[in-house]
C-alpha cells in the first residue's frame, strides 16, 4: 500500500475554552492518497471545514497529527510548510477570493508570484493554464467584469497554475448555477482523472459528492459514514474512523 | 516573492484607493513643503555666511588675547607689570583686559605650530577726505594677509607693499566725490589722524580697491600693512612706550592644512600660557549656532505637521489591511510568509511617504525660488549675494529619506496586523 499523500491521525480542533469551548473535531483519522478523488460531506458547522483547513497545513489540530506524505506536518518549519502550500496544493474557494482590480492574468498567476518566478515564466505558465480553461482570452479583463462560471473557472487556473498534486475544493459549485456547476465539476474530475491530480472537494451537494471516488460523512466532528473505494489504490480498510457515533 | 514583484504589488495596491491615498499623500506634502522651506533658509544663510567668512579673516589665522581673569568673588587684583587696556564690550559695559605686550609675544612664538605673530594694532582714522571734498567718518578695519575681501572692483591691500594702499567700502565712493567704483581706484585719499598730544595730522594713501557691501567690514576702511603701521606710529606720537607697546590682542598664523584636533592642541598650549585663541571658525561658529537653532525650531514645527501626517498613514492602511483581510488571507493560504506579508504593506507605507516627499521638496523648492526673486527685488535688495532660501542635494535628499522613514515607522503597525493575520479567519464564510 503506498503512503498516503495526506492522513490525519485521530486529529481532534477545539476553540475557545471553558465554558465556550467549541470542539470542532473530535479524533478523525483519514487517509488520503495519490490521485482519489474524495469529497467531505457534512452540514454547516459539522467540522468539514475545520478538517479541509487541517489536511491543508493551514491550522494545527489541538491534538492528533496531520501526516505529508507520510511525515508529520507539526516538525516541519513555517517556510516548509508555506512551501508545500504554495507549491503542491491548490486552493478553490466558493466565493471567489479574486483581486478585483486586477486582471484576470495577474490574479491566475499569484501563487506564482508569492513563489517567486519571474516575470515571463510568470506569464507564459499563467497564459498556459487559461488556455486550459478556454479563457485565454480574458487574461487582460479585470476579474470583476467575469461572470460566475468564467470566475470560478479562473480560479481554477488559479490552483493549476503552479502544477500542484493536491487540489482543495471548498464548495466550488456552491455560488454557481447548476447548468455551470456542472462544467466546473467536470474541468476539477477531468484534471483528477487525465493529471491525476489529488482532489479533496468539501461540500454538502450530494450529487457532487456522487461523483467522487470515496466519500466521507462528517457530522459533529465524527466521521459516521464512508462510501466508496480509491480509484487508484489501496482497500477501504486504509479509511478509519477515530470513533463512530 | 521576489522583491521587485513586492515593490510592484505595493505601488499598484497604494494606487487602488487614489482619493485616500491622495490625501494622505496632502498630509504628507505639506509637512515635506515645510521641513524644505526651513531647512533652505538654514543652508542660504548659513552658506551666505560662508561666503563672507573670507572677507572676516583669513584661514590658518587666531586672534589670540590675555585670558580674562574669573570676576566672579570681587574685583581683579592689580597687577603693576600688567597695562589694564579697555575693550568695548556689549552696551554699557566695558571690559578690562590685560594686554598683550612684546614680552608675551615672544612667547607665543615660543609654542609649536605658530608660524608667526604679529601684535594687532587698533588703529584709528578721524576722518577720510578726496581732493578737498568733504570730510567723512571711517572706521579703519584690519586686514590680515591670506584674508580676502568681497571686491566690487580693483585689488586688495599689497600687505608686501612699502606704499601706503587702501581699499574703501563702496558706500564712501560716491559721497568722497567719485563718478564710479572704477573712478575711485588709483586716486590719492588723505585720512585725518589725531595722535596722542591732541596734534592733528594727514597720511595719503592710494586707494587700490573697493569692497562690496556685505554682512560684514561693510563700511570700514581697509588699509595695507604699511599704511596701519604709519596710522599707528601717527596716533602713538607722544605716548608712553609701554602704551605705545600694549596691544589688545596679536595674531596667531599657524599651517592652514591643520586638523580640528591639532588646532585645538595649540588652543591648549596657548591658555596654558595665560591666552585665549579665538580662530575665524570660532566666531563665525557662534553666529551659524544662533541661525541653526532658529532653523531647529522651525523644522520642529515641520516635523509635528510630519508626525501627524504619519498617524495619516496608519490610518489610511489599517483601512486598507481591513478592506484586503481575504485577499491577505489567500496569499498566506497560498503559501506567503507574513514576512512578506509585513513588506508588502510597510513598503506601500513608505511609497505613500516617497510620493509625499518628493512633491513636497520639488513644491518647496518651487516657493523658495519664488520667494527668492520676490526678496532679491524687496526686502532682501540691500544685501546683494543672499539667497535666503538654498537647496543642497544632500540635505534635499535627508528630508525625503527622513520622510520615508516616517512613513515606514508608521505603517509598522498595520503591516504587523496584516502579518499576524490567520488566513482561516480572513477566509471564513460559513
Amino acid at each position: 500500500m503506498p503512503v498516503p499523500i495526506l492522513a490525519a491521525r485521530d486529529i481532534s480542533k477545539s476553540y475557545g475554552r471553558g465554558a465556550t469551548r467549541f470542539d470542532a473535531l473530535r479524533g478523525v483519522s483519514l487517509d488520503i492518497v495519490q490521485g482519489e478523488s474524495i469529497a467531505i460531506v457534512g452540514k454547516s458547522g459539522s467540522g468539514k471545514s475545520t478538517l479541509m483547513h487541517l489536511l491543508a497545513l493551514l491550522d494545527k489540530p489541538s491534538v492528533g497529527s496531520v501526516e505529508l506524505s507520510g511525515r508529520d506536518a507539526a516538525s516541519l518549519s513555517g517556510s516548509l510548510l508555506n512551501t508545500t502550500r504554495n507549491s503542491t496544493f491548490g486552493f478553490v474557494f466558493q466565493q471567489f477570493f479574486l483581486t478585483p482590480g486586477a486582471s484576470v492574468l495577474d490574479n491566475v498567476t499569484l501563487p506564482l508570484r508569492i513563489a517567486g518566478i519571474r516575470g515571463a515564466e510568470r506569464k507564459r505558465r499563467g497564459m498556459a493554464a487559461l488556455e486550459q480553461l478556454e479563457l485565454a482570452d480574458k487574461a487582460k479583463n479585470k476579474a470583476t467584469d467575469l461572470s460566475g462560471g468564467q470566475k470560478q473557472r479562473v480560479v481554477i487556473a488559479r490552483a493549476l497554475v503552479n502544477d500542484p498534486s493536491v487540489i482543495f475544493a471548498d464548495e466550488p459549485t456552491g455560488n454557481l448555477d447548476s447548468a455551470t456547476g456542472a462544467v466546473v465539476e467536470d474541468i476539477l474530475f477531468d484534471l483528477n482523472r487525465s493529471r491525476g491530480i489529488t482532489l479533496i472537494i468539501v461540500t454538502h451537494d450530494e450529487d457532487l459528492a456522487a461523483r467522487c471516488d470515496r466519500r466521507v460523512y462528517i457530522r459533529d466532528g465524527l466521521i459516521v459514514d464512508h462510501l466508496g473505494t480509491p480509484a487508484t489504490a489501496g482497500p477501504a480498510a486504509s479509511i478509519t474512523s477515530g470513533a463512530h457515533a | 516573492m521576489n522583491g521587485v514583484d513586492l515593490v510592484r504589488s505595493a505601488v499598484s495596491n497604494s494606487l487602488r484607493s487614489k482619493t485616500r491615498t491622495a490625501l494622505t499623500v496632502i498630509a504628507i506634502v505639506i509637512g515635506a513643503f515645510t521641513l524644505t522651506l526651513t531647512s533652505g533658509v538654514g543652508t542660504g544663510i548659513n552658506a551666505y555666511i560662508d561666503t563672507t567668512v573670507a572677507s572676516i579673516g583669513a584661514s590658518g589665522v587666531m586672534t589670540v588675547t590675555t585670558t580674562a581673569e574669573e570676576t566672579t568673588s570681587g574685583p581683579t587684583e592689580y597687577n603693576p607689570d600688567s597695562t589694564a587696556l579697555a575693550v568695548n564690550g556689549p552696551p554699557g559695559q566695558n571690559n578690562t583686559v590685560e594686554a598683550i605686550t612684546p614680552a608675551d609675544i615672544t612667547e607665543i612664538e615660543g609654542v609649536s605650530g605658530v608660524l608667526s605673530v604679529e601684535a594687532s594694532l587698533a588703529v584709528r582714522a578721524d576722518y577720510v577726505e578726496y581732493n578737498g571734498g568733504t570730510q567723512f567718518q571711517a572706521t579703519v578695519g584690519s586686514f590680515i594677509p591670506g584674508m580676502s575681501l568681497d571686491l566690487a572692483t580693483g585689488a586688495e591691500p599689497d600687505s608686501a607693499s612699502g606704499d601706503y594702499e587702501v581699499a574703501l567700502p563702496t558706500s564712501y565712493v560716491e559721497p568722497l566725490g567719485f563718478s564710479s567704483d572704477a573712478d575711485a581706484v588709483g586716486s590719492t585719499v588723505f585720512l585725518g589722524v589725531t595722535d596722542a598730544t591732541g596734534a592733528a595730522s594727514v597720511v595719503e594713501a592710494t586707494v587700490v580697491g573697493v569692497t562690496a557691501e556685505g554682512l560684514v567690514s561693510s563700511t570700514s576702511i581697509i588699509p595695507n600693512t604699511a599704511l596701519t603701521d604709519e596710522l599707528y606710529a601717527v596716533q602713538s606720537v607722544g605716548l608712553a612706550d609701554t602704551a605705545k607697546d600694549s596691544y589688545a590682542s596679536a595674531v596667531v598664523r599657524f599651517d592652514e592644512a591643520s586638523s580640528d584636533e591639532q588646532v585645538a592642541a595649540l588652543k591648549a598650549d596657548l591658555a596654558d600660557l595665560g591666552f585665549d585663541g579665538i580662530t575665524v571658525d570660532d566666531q563665525i561658529g557662534a553666529f551659524k549656532t544662533i541661525i541653526d537653532a532658529i532653523v531647529l525650531v522651525l523644522n520642529g514645527f515641520a516635523i509635528i505637521a510630519l508626525v501627524a501626517a504619519g498617524f495619516g498613514i496608519v490610518n489610511t492602511l489599517l483601512m486598507s489591511v481591513q478592506e484586503r483581510t481575504r485577499e491577505i488571507g489567500l496569499m498566506k493560504a497560498m503559501g506567503m510568509s507574513g514576512g512578506k506579508v509585513f513588506g508588502l504593506f510597510s513598503l506601500e507605507a513608505v511609497f505613500i511617504g516617497f510620493l509625499g516627499s518628493g512633491i513636497g521638496v520639488l513644491l518647496g523648492m518651487l516657493a523658495g525660488g519664488t520667494i527668492n526673486t520676490v526678496l532679491a527685488n524687496g526686502l532682501l535688495a540691500a544685501l546683494p549675494g543672499l539667497t535666503l532660501v538654498a537647496f543642497d542635494p544632500v540635505s534635499v535628499g535627508v528630508i525625503v529619506l527622513a520622510i520615508m522613514g516616517i512613513a515606514f515607522l508608521a505603517g509598522t503597525i498595520p503591516a504587523l496586523r496584516a502579518a499576524r493575520q490567520d488566513p482561516i479567519e480572513s477566509l471564513r464564510y460559513e
